[in-house]
């Protein structure tokens, strides 16, 4: 990303923390994100992903650190620093009590937008989010994927210049999810910064620019997906099924072949370069695996090699 | 969608006072409010009309013939109806005061995440909370107008003053709904809510609400006096019959004071209420 070097900073994360009573949820992690970054947080549940975007709109006060968002804190300056923020939470809180087309027009008002701006945006959005169709229906009508797209069309309603996206495509069927994707993409051709968290490693591979990998409220990693995996994982893996009861037994038989062997309840993991080669070798040791498997190595490797963890368990 | 420049990601600090938890914009919370009755909640609004009126009519026509006239606050003989009509209006202001700013509050913020999702957009919680209040304030003053009307209607009311009715009627809500939202920020589960419901109900029964206070000993009526509900009752039930005294003002200073305090209260607690 060579361009991004010479962009303002969006984000700045020192020392950042949230204690809950004993349990800290967020401890000590450190960010920047550029102008116009896609930067993602990837982490299980229960890592500080949630906490950490809480924070960042200024709806949940820190225990330590800074934190400055386009250069304010958004604890003294919440309304100012959030007029620009779009936020997509985890869960679609949106406005039971009110229309399709009304969730957009109200919450546009919550910004203090005049109406003269809101109608015909409304119906920019819905068409963005292709529920033009349903804007007078009431939002418990609507599928699991349509309120997800209308609380995306919502958090654009104030030409955001930094969206937060907390699990964006949690619960949605994989056409709703390219769609979204497809989406998210336009948006940072316009030049919007992008934080988001995920699971998903496709999500994280697809979408970020940059991640950091949180696990326990700690940074375990920062880079690029490409840049992560080629650090903390070989360019291939192989994947071997020997049965329930043998994996554990096959995995001394295997020793030697590929750079490390991870044992997974179901399966081998063998890491290698050339992933055919591995299974050559392992054929002519005389194993036969049930089943077997060569892939590219992906952010799920990486997240393993790091907490020994997967990380949707 | 316009193009984002470097120039748009250096934002200015906003030096007004309360600039982290007030954005000027208590209108568009009010709005949603009248949005989402117009849309989903118009029968729960009536029915918030109806329990009074029909308190008065089982009470003050169904009891009121057993017992005949009371002397009313001049000393003249009224109606016994005539007599707690004032008394229903006060409590159904404390009820709707306590429940908008509580349960409803409570819910909106824990069940609904309908404050969260307010907080994510330029709103602070200050504009929350008066928007709040200013709806459950409306939404009194509604009710109250239109108890009036069925007192006039009752024949229950000789005297202009007895207008005078409703304005109070929305002060002593004002007071409950501004103390009650600072109490909701103590609030962490639905059961703690029942004492709210532990405290109303009794006042509701002893504060001078169906018989006067002299039937208690002193004690007991130092007690009811301290307690807000009866500055209402009595406060209302003075301006029905348009007779008034010292403790007219007295009555009305203990609501101005309710909602100096409620609304301290309020605000100091608006980060532990909406900014966990």
């Amino acid at each position: 990303m060579p361009q991004t070097t010479s962009r303002p900073t969006v984000i700045a994360a020192d020392q950042l923390t949230k204690r809950y009573g004993d349990f800290t949820a967020v401890d000590a992690i450190s960010f920047e994100v550029p102008a116009g970054e896609s930067f993602g947080l990837l982490g299980p549940n229960g890592a500080g992903k949630s906490t950490t975007m809480r924070m960042i709109g200024g709806v949940s006060q820190r225990s330590g650190g800074t934190l400055r968002i386009m250069g304010l804190d958004p604890e003294e300056q919440g309304p100012e620093v959030r007029a620009h923020l779009g936020v997509v939470p985890q869960e679609d809180n949106l406005d039971q009590e009110l229309k399709v087309r009304d969730n957009l027009i109200v919450y546009g008002r919550y910004f203090g937008l005049p109406l003269s701006y809101l109608r015909p945006k409304a119906d920019e959005l819905l068409d963005f989010a292709q529920l033009t169709d349903k804007a007078n229906a009431r939002v418990e009508d609507l599928s699991g994927g349509m309120k997800r797209r209308l609380t995306i069309a919502r958090s654009l309603i104030n030409d955001p210049r930094v969206l937060l996206l907390d699990e964006p495509t949690t619960g949605l069927d994989p056409q709703a999810r390219h769609i979204l994707w497809d989406r998210l993409f336009r948006l940072k051709e316009r030049g919007v910064t992008l934080i988001l968290t995920t699971h998903y490693m496709d999500e994280a591979e697809q979408l970020c620019d940059r991640l950091i990998v949180v696990d326990r409220g700690r940074i375990m990693a920062e880079g690029s997906p490409s840049a992560l995996i080629r650090q903390y994982s070989t360019r291939e893996v192989l994947e071997l099924r020997f049965g329930a009861d043998r994996n554990a037994g096959a995995a001394e038989a295997v020793e030697g072949i590929g750079e490390r062997i991870e044992v997974l309840p179901d399966r081998l993991l063998v890491y290698a370069h050339d992933g055919e080669a591995a299974l050559e070798a392992i054929g002519n040791r005389g194993l036969s695996p049930l089943t077997s498997l060569v892939r590219r190595s992906s952010l799920e490797d990486v997240f393993l090699r790091l907490t020994g963890r997967s990380l949707i368990e | 969608m316009s193009l984002v420049r470097d120039a748009d990601l250096q934002l200015t600090a906003d030096r007004r006072p309360f600039a982290s938890l007030y954005s000027r914009n208590v209108r568009a919370v009010i709005v949603r409010g009248l949005v989402a009755t117009k849309t989903s909640n118009a029968a729960i609004m009536i029915s918030g009309f109806v329990e009074p009126v029909l308190y008065l009519l089982s009470m003050g026509i169904g009891l009121g013939a057993l017992i005949g006239t009371v002397q009313g606050p001049d000393g003249t003989e009224i109606s016994y109806a005539a007599y707690i009509a004032p008394a229903l209006l006060t409590v159904s202001a404390m009820n709707g005061a306590l429940y908008d700013s509580t349960m409803n509050v409570f819910f909106k913020m824990n069940y609904a995440k309908l404050y969260q999702n307010m907080l994510y957009t330029s709103l602070g919680p200050l504009d929350v909370a008066l928007g709040e209040i200013f709806l459950a304030l409306l939404r009194g003053f509604l009710y109250a107008t239109g108890f009036t009307i069925v007192m006039a209607a009752m024949g229950l009311i000789t005297t202009w003053w007895a207008l005078l009715m409703v304005p109070a009627a929305v002060l002593i809500a004002f007071g409950f709904a501004s103390i009650g939202m600072g109490i909701t920020s103590y609030i962490r589960t639905f059961q703690q809510l029942d004492w709210v419901t532990f405290i109303m109900l009794p006042m509701f029964l002893f504060s001078a609400t169906f018989y006067p206070l002299s039937v208690y000993p002193e004690p007991i009526q130092w007690l009811i006096q301290a307690l807000p509900l009866w500055h209402g009752v009595e406060l209302l039930r003075q301006l029905s019959v348009g007779s008034f005294g010292v403790m007219t003002a007295v009555h009305l200073l203990y609501y101005v004071l309710m909602v100096i305090v409620g609304m301290t209260l309020t605000t100091r607690r608006l980060r532990a209420l909406f900014l966990k």
